[in-house]
C-alpha cells in the first residue's frame, strides 16, 4: 500500500517536492522512523531532514509527534513550526 | 464558521453578516492580524497553507472555543497566497451575551491557531526572502489555556 507524503515551506523547498505516493518499508512503524529513512533517500532529504527535531508531522490532517505509529496512515505530512495568524 | 480565501474581507461587512437578525448577542469581539513591514525589509508575504488539514483544524479550534466558552457565533477568516505590508492577513470575530466569554475566547482562539493552524509566511524584500520563523512565546501563550479547561464561567 502506498502512502502520499507532502512536505510544506522550507521543507519543500528543500526537498524539491511538493507531495509523492511511496512504499514505505516494513521497518519503518513511527514518525521518527520515516523520518530516518527519508534522509537516506539523497542529499536533498538529508538536509532537508538534518534538524530533524524542528521538523513537525501530521497523519491524515491531525498533529502528531514523532513517537506516533504510523499504522495505516494514507497521508503523513512534514513542515516547520506553523507561523500563521 | 471558518472559511480559507485568497481574497480580503470586509470586517464590518463580516459582523454585520454575523449579527444580522439575532437580538441575543450583547457583546462582539473582532481581531484583525495584518502584515507587518519591519522597517523597509518586507515588501510582500506569501502565506502557504496545507489545504484539507487548514480547515479541519480551524473547525476543531472553534468547536474548541464553543465548547470553553458560551459563544452565540463565532467566524475564523484566514487568507493565503500573496500579500502586502498593510493586507488584512486574518479574522477572528466572536459573539456572546456578556464581554468576558467573547473576549476570553477570541484570544484562545488566536493562541490555538497560531500554534496548529497550517500556515507558513515567507517574506520578501530588498534582502531576498526568508521563512519567518515560529515564536516561542506562541507556544506558551497556547499552553496556558490548558490549565484553565473549567475557564468557562
Amino acid at each position: 500500500m502506498s502512502t502520499r507524503l507532502l512536505y510544506f515551506a522550507w521543507v519543500k523547498e528543500k526537498t524539491g517536492i511538493a507531495a509523492e505516493e511511496v512504499e514505505l518499508p516494513r521497518d519503518v512503524t513511527t514518525v521518527a522512523e520515516l523520518i530516518v529513512w527519508l534522509k537516506t533517500r539523497g542529499p536533498e532529504f538529508a538536509h532537508a531532514f538534518a534538524r530533524s527535531d524542528v521538523i513537525r508531522a501530521a497523519i491524515d490532517r491531525t498533529h502528531v509527534r514523532h513517537d506516533t505509529r504510523i499504522g495505516a496512515a494514507r497521508e503523513i505530512a512534514f513542515f516547520p513550526p506553523i507561523t500563521g495568524g | 464558521m471558518i472559511r480559507v480565501q485568497q481574497e480580503d474581507f470586509d470586517i464590518g461587512a463580516e459582523v454585520a453578516r454575523l449579527r444580522a437578525g439575532r437580538s441575543d448577542i450583547g457583546a462582539i469581539v473582532a481581531f484583525v492580524g495584518v502584515v507587518r513591514d519591519r522597517a523597509g525589509a518586507v515588501e510582500e508575504m506569501t502565506l502557504e497553507h496545507y489545504p484539507g488539514m487548514t480547515e479541519a483544524e480551524l473547525q476543531r479550534i472553534e468547536a474548541e472555543a464553543s465548547s470553553r466558552w458560551p459563544l452565540q457565533a463565532s467566524l475564523i477568516v484566514h487568507r493565503y497566497g500573496k500579500l502586502r505590508p498593510n493586507d488584512n492577513i486574518m479574522l477572528v470575530v466572536t459573539a456572546s451575551e456578556h464581554r468576558e466569554a467573547a473576549f476570553r475566547a477570541a484570544e484562545f482562539l488566536m493562541d490555538y491557531l497560531k500554534t496548529r493552524a497550517p500556515f507558513w509566511k515567507c517574506e520578501s524584500g530588498p534582502q531576498g526572502s526568508r521563512w519567518v520563523e515560529a515564536d516561542a512565546r506562541d507556544d506558551a501563550s497556547t499552553a496556558r489555556w490548558d490549565d484553565a479547561k473549567d475557564a468557562a464561567e
